[in-house]
């Protein structure tokens, strides 16, 4: 058996409002597989219905072969689900949520103790043990609530949304916490808003918006789908640009426009480094009053802008 | 368990060796786990434990006592024989909103989300607190009756007495537990629960029989504050402290509560059972 997730047209709507409209995943054993999409594009509700919170309007899902519907106890056994909000209790230390916890799963209190004391060190939380979780900052929460998830041996892990609105560095703790989950041989399904997250971490990206996968692939092909990534420069002055965009055009190739809410901005989509910075330097030769440059991986909204306008099309077609 | 352990980090996965696969919790060793928990709940946090179970025993005993008793009863030594086993109501009833609080607080806070996708016996995370919530009322009723024979309470039934209307008194908490648990899940916020229960209790509290005896009362009245539950638990509690309970009370103060149960446990069950499955 080397599918742990599957999923056959799958829907939701509450009330007249579908939310998830016919969704098929494939996702391998061992496999990090992200779902990225804007808020309110499904991905929650997806991951609810997987981890047999929900029941689906239609459709079919399986982990690792069991119905999420029909076997819902034994899917419950292979699954652990880290949610938006921290599901820990507040009233109790961290030491004794994750002992409490490993109890649940069926630990004796001895081991459960063991496990506890040995989880917390590696989560970063050795210091905080025995403070109350309602006094922990969002990364320590958000870090107390995937070792309780992982306390259960899972083979599947639903991690929705562990990095929104933490700091940068909780974030880059939580990528660690997430690779050694791989390391494991953990099959990982995480909802995300960034890019930025889905490419660093994911082995498969699924694209969803309004409810369907409008997207999916390796980070490289989606990337390379919506036309890799952008060059932006800020200009010291505001200039004449149509000289510049000539430039580029004929020497380059380049299509460069000027950012719409800033005048000082420009962007240049560019498929790699060597252009951009053959571009960069073909401006400034010619006296262009460059104050920084960029190159950065195309944002969420240009993937689904592009993605999105790609869909459009072939609807015209 | 014999891996070796290594200090460990998140990046070095040591933590992550498998060991003997978990088996599944038994029913009354999850419902043990429940109430450990919000056991552990009220150790970390006492404030609201000592205001339930000592300040408010205190100050109403003491009120009542002494404000009320030369006037309805002749005297304060009096009016305490009437007023103990009563006030035991009065101070348990309050505390039992908070099996619904609590509840509610689990749902939109999350951790019952956790509890949801384990493969533990689903009613354990709702029995559980409620048996806790039970001590409590054990707690707040022993400090009642110690308050009492300082001043000046002596129950006629003898040690036998006391501990039964301990138990009944217990009883009674635990059964209306359940009406403010089919609240916890059925309403959105916990402070819905809070209010609305208060609206709902402190009626029921004083058109009772806990603080005047229902005969003094017009006859109507009287009537009503007879079919009150909480008339019926207090003369069910005033019996057995006193030795004096007649099989009649006996059997409207336990039915009531055996009835509460029957009708509220399982609309908890069914309620929880139908949000867990949206």
């Amino acid at each position: 058996m080397s599918i742990a997730i599957e999923a056959n047209r799958l829907r939701k709507s509450y009330g007249n409002r579908e939310v998830v409209r016919g969704i098929d995943l494939s996702i391998r054993k061992g496999e990090l597989f992200a779902l990225l999409g804007p808020n309110g594009a499904g991905k929650t509700t997806v991951v609810e219905m997987l981890s047999t919170l929900i029941l689906p309007d239609g459709g079919t899902a399986r982990i690792g072969g069991h119905d999420v519907v029909k076997e819902a106890a034994v899917v419950r056994s292979k699954i652990s689900l880290t949610g938006q909000f921290a599901a820990l209790d507040e009233g109790m230390s961290g030491f004794e949520n994750l002992a409490m916890f490993a109890k649940l799963y069926g630990y004796s209190w001895k081991d459960a103790r063991q496990l506890a004391d040995e989880l917390l060190p590696a989560f970063g939380l050795e210091e905080a043990k025995h403070r109350l979780v309602g006094q922990y900052s969002g990364g320590m929460k958000r870090r107390l609530d995937i070792a309780a998830s992982v306390l259960a041996q899972p083979e599947v892990i639903f991690l929705d949304e562990p990095t929104t609105g933490l700091d940068p560095q909780s974030r880059i703790q939580i990528w660690d916490v997430v690779r050694s989950l791989l390391k494991q041989g953990t099959t990982v399904l995480l909802t995300t808003q960034y890019l930025e997250e889905a490419d660093r971490l994911a082995d498969r990206i699924a694209v969803l918006d309004g409810g369907r996968i409008i997207a999916e692939g390796t980070p490289r092909e989606l990337k390379a789908a919506v036309g890799g990534k952008t060059l932006s420069i800020r200009l010291k002055d505001t200039v004449e640009l149509e000289p510049y965009i000539r430039l580029l055009a004929s020497e380059h190739g380049l299509h460069m426009r000027r950012d719409e809410d800033d005048p000082l901005m420009i962007r240049v989509p560019s498929p790699d480094e060597q252009l951009a910075s053959l571009a960069v330097q073909t401006l400034m030769n010619h006296n262009c009053p460059v104050a920084e440059f960029a190159l950065a991986e195309p944002s969420l909204d240009e993937v689904f802008l592009s993605l999105t306008d790609a869909r459009n099309k072939e609807a015209a077609v | 368990m014999n891996e070796t352990r290594t200090a460990s980090t998140a990046g070095d996965a040591a933590w992550l060796i498998r060991r003997a696969p978990p088996r599944r919790l038994g029913r009354a060793e999850a419902t043990g786990v429940f109430m450990r928990r919000t056991f552990l709940g009220v150790k970390n946090n006492p404030f609201g434990f000592i205001i339930d179970c000592l300040a408010s025993p205190v100050l109403m005993l003491l009120i009542f006592t002494y404000l009320f008793g030369g006037a309805i009863a002749g005297s304060t030594s009096e009016y305490i024989q009437f007023l103990l086993p009563g006030a035991m109501v009065l101070i348990i009833a309050p505390m039992t909103v908070y099996s619904g609080t609590t509840l509610c607080q689990d749902i939109t806070k999350g951790v019952h989300n956790r509890f949801r996708t384990m493969s533990v016996w689903p009613p354990a995370s709702v029995l559980g607190p409620i048996l806790t919530d039970s001590l409590r009322y054990a707690a707040a009723s022993i400090v009642t009756i110690g308050i009492g024979l300082l001043l000046g309470f002596r129950p006629e039934g003898g040690a036998w007495g006391v501990l039964l209307a301990l138990a009944y008194a217990v009883f009674f908490g635990f059964s209306i537990s359940w009406v403010f648990a089919v609240m916890g899940i059925v309403v959105k916020k916990p402070e819905t629960v809070s209010g609305t229960s208060m609206v709902m209790i402190y009626p029921l509290l004083f058109a009772s029989s806990i603080f005047v005896d229902s005969a003094t009362m017009p006859a109507w009245l009287g009537r009503i504050v007879d079919y009150n539950p909480i008339s019926m638990a207090a003369s069910a509690l005033r019996g057995l402290m006193h030795g004096t309970a007649a099989p009649a009370d006996l059997a409207w103060g336990i039915g009531t509560g055996v009835l509460l149960i029957a009708v509220f446990a399982p609309l908890t069950f069914y309620f929880f059972r139908k949000h867990n499955t949206r």
